[in-house]
């Protein structure tokens, strides 16, 4: 028969990942840094991929010049304002499928038939609709928000515990008091963590927009120096989306923690 | 703080079904103003079912529950519950919780004062700005039981108020509700399956039986409650019989068969 005899050991470890702002950084510039060894050493041929200092460059000569604030200034305009149209309409319309029979069903069946359409091919339709100009490009990046909003918002309503509302109800509270003091925040951390996939559906919807017919915009900017083979303006549009969305994400982040600090 | 609200409860001829499943039947009872009806019995007789019909949180397949007496013009909330599970709200602070059944319905600085007013009388002072999860089950129902008085309750309706919390905090909250009723002095209709609570804090003790649940039997303790001591003798014989009446019951509810 075995034996036992000793100390017993520790066996319930693992499976506890911890955050660390500083290791997600540094992730990123030991990224770069590698990539800029190998530029520098030969590894990579510019006309393959540009150097990481050579996209600073070329950054910070936009920046100088005032085209980068020229491109980046539309594009923020209808992100800012597609993004907000798209998720007000679709926080809306996430609170009604979640409190009313009424919106429950038919806004389901629209939204589960219209959500797995790509968004891009829509644009033409939409430029028909809406004209060449900003219409479009705000009602693709709109489109394309709602529907994920509409989706994470009707969820986080479905998760508010029921024997709150009871317990709301049993103190005599109003329809509309219910609703502000325990289904939306009750409601909040799901609408959050949806802002956060919405956000960037938005910029990904804003670069395809501005690639079909915009003069100005990331968009355009990145469509005419990948047309003309400019890997330099071609990468330093990408890295200024890559910063639009981590500063979205950023603030989006302060967002929950502000909201959320009773978690 | 003796309340001037004086209501009188009848429940008449109330019966309840889901769907199939008869839990009540033929209920007839009277609450009576200032005094304390605990409803006893095994698990699934409907204590539950009709203390959510008393408080009109559920429409009961037959009969009705009637009121009558005064309301104080301080009552807020006529019919106020407390919850097994507390239902607070965990994004709002102690303070902020107990003060849910008032805002809107008095100037702010009048809420602040009554929020601070029942924090005080339930012990709960230093704890207005902690979040619940912060909180021990003991301290989450004082905050219940405290968003309770906050609005002047006419009628206290207590679900099983101890039973999600450990048998010596569930001692110490006992003393104190048996305090804070007494003074309070308003119509208590409480729910529990613990014969302890029971005959400590009841002045009728309804035995249901199992279900469709039926009153057996109504014991009456008319000694005040301030008065009682947990062992005393004349209690704890209220407890065995009570035991008796309740044993075979539970033990066949125990045993049978959730329907689904």
């Amino acid at each position: 028969m075995p034996e036992v005899d000793g100390r017993i050991p520790f066996r319930a470890g693992g499976f506890a990942p911890r955050e660390s702002v500083p290791a997600g950084a540094a992730t990123l510039i030991l990224i770069v840094l590698l990539w800029q060894g190998a530029a520098s050493a030969g590894m990579i041929p510019s006309l393959f991929l540009p150097a990481p200092f050579a996209v600073a460059r070329t950054l910070w000569s936009l920046a100088i010049s005032g085209e980068l604030w020229r491109q980046a200034s539309p594009s923020l305009y209808r992100l800012a304002v597609g993004w907000t149209l798209g998720t007000v309409a679709g926080v809306a319309l996430g609170f009604a499928i979640g409190l009313s029979s009424l919106a429950r069903s038919p806004g389901m069946a629209v939204v589960s038939a219209l959500f797995p359409i790509p968004k891009i091919a829509l644009v033409p339709l939409f430029i028909i609709w809406f004209g060449i100009g900003e219409g479009s490009k705000i009602a693709t990046l709109g489109f394309g928000v709602f529907f994920p909003t509409v989706i994470s918002t009707a969820a986080g309503v479905d998760a508010v515990p029921r024997n709150l509302i009871r317990m709301a109800q049993s103190f005599g509270l109003s329809r509309a008091a219910i609703l502000r003091r325990v289904v939306l925040p009750g409601a909040w951390p799901a609408i959050l963590s949806g802002f956060r996939i919405s956000v960037s559906i938005g910029i990904v919807l804003l670069v395809a927009a501005e690639m079909i017919g915009a003069q100005r915009g990331i968009g355009a900017f990145v469509l005419q120096a990948g047309n003309l083979y400019d890997l330099d303006n071609l990468l330093a549009g990408i890295v200024l989306l890559s910063v639009f969305g981590l500063v979205l994400a950023w603030g989006i982040g302060r967002l929950e923690r502000a909201f959320l600090r009773w978690r | 703080m003796k309340a001037a609200s004086s209501v009188r409860l009848e429940v008449c001829g109330v019966r309840h079904a889901y769907r199939d499943l008869l839990v009540l039947e033929g209920i007839d009872l009277v609450a009576e103003p200032a005094q304390v009806l605990v409803l006893v019995g095994p698990s699934g007789c409907g204590k539950s079912t009709l203390l959510g019909i008393i408080g009109g949180l559920l429409a009961p397949s037959g009969g009705e529950v009637r009121w009558h007496g005064e309301v104080s013009p301080d009552c807020l909330n006529p019919l106020t519950y407390v919850f097994q599970d507390f239902a607070l709200l965990p994004w709002r602070t102690v303070a902020q919780n107990v003060a849910l059944g008032l805002e809107g319905r008095m100037p702010r600085a009048a809420v602040r004062a009554r929020v601070a007013e029942v924090l005080a009388t339930t012990g709960l002072d230093a704890f207005a700005r902690a979040w619940p999860r912060q909180l021990s089950g003991g301290m989450k129902q004082r905050v219940g039981i405290a968003r309770a008085l906050a609005v002047r309750p006419a009628c206290l309706l207590m679900d099983e108020p101890l039973s999600a919390l450990d048998a010596q905090t569930r001692g110490l909250l006992l003393e104190e509700f048996a305090g804070l009723i007494e003074r309070v002095g308003t119509t208590t209709v409480y729910v529990t399956h613990n014969l302890t609570e029971a005959v400590r804090l009841g002045h009728q003790i309804v035995v249901l039986s199992r279900r469709p649940g039926r009153v057996r039997t109504i014991l009456r303790l008319d000694r005040p409650i301030t008065d009682r001591r947990a062992d005393d003798a004349d209690l704890l014989a209220a407890e065995a019989r009570l035991w008796a009446l309740i044993r075979d019951d539970a033990a066949a509810a125990e045993r049978e068969i959730e329907h689904a």
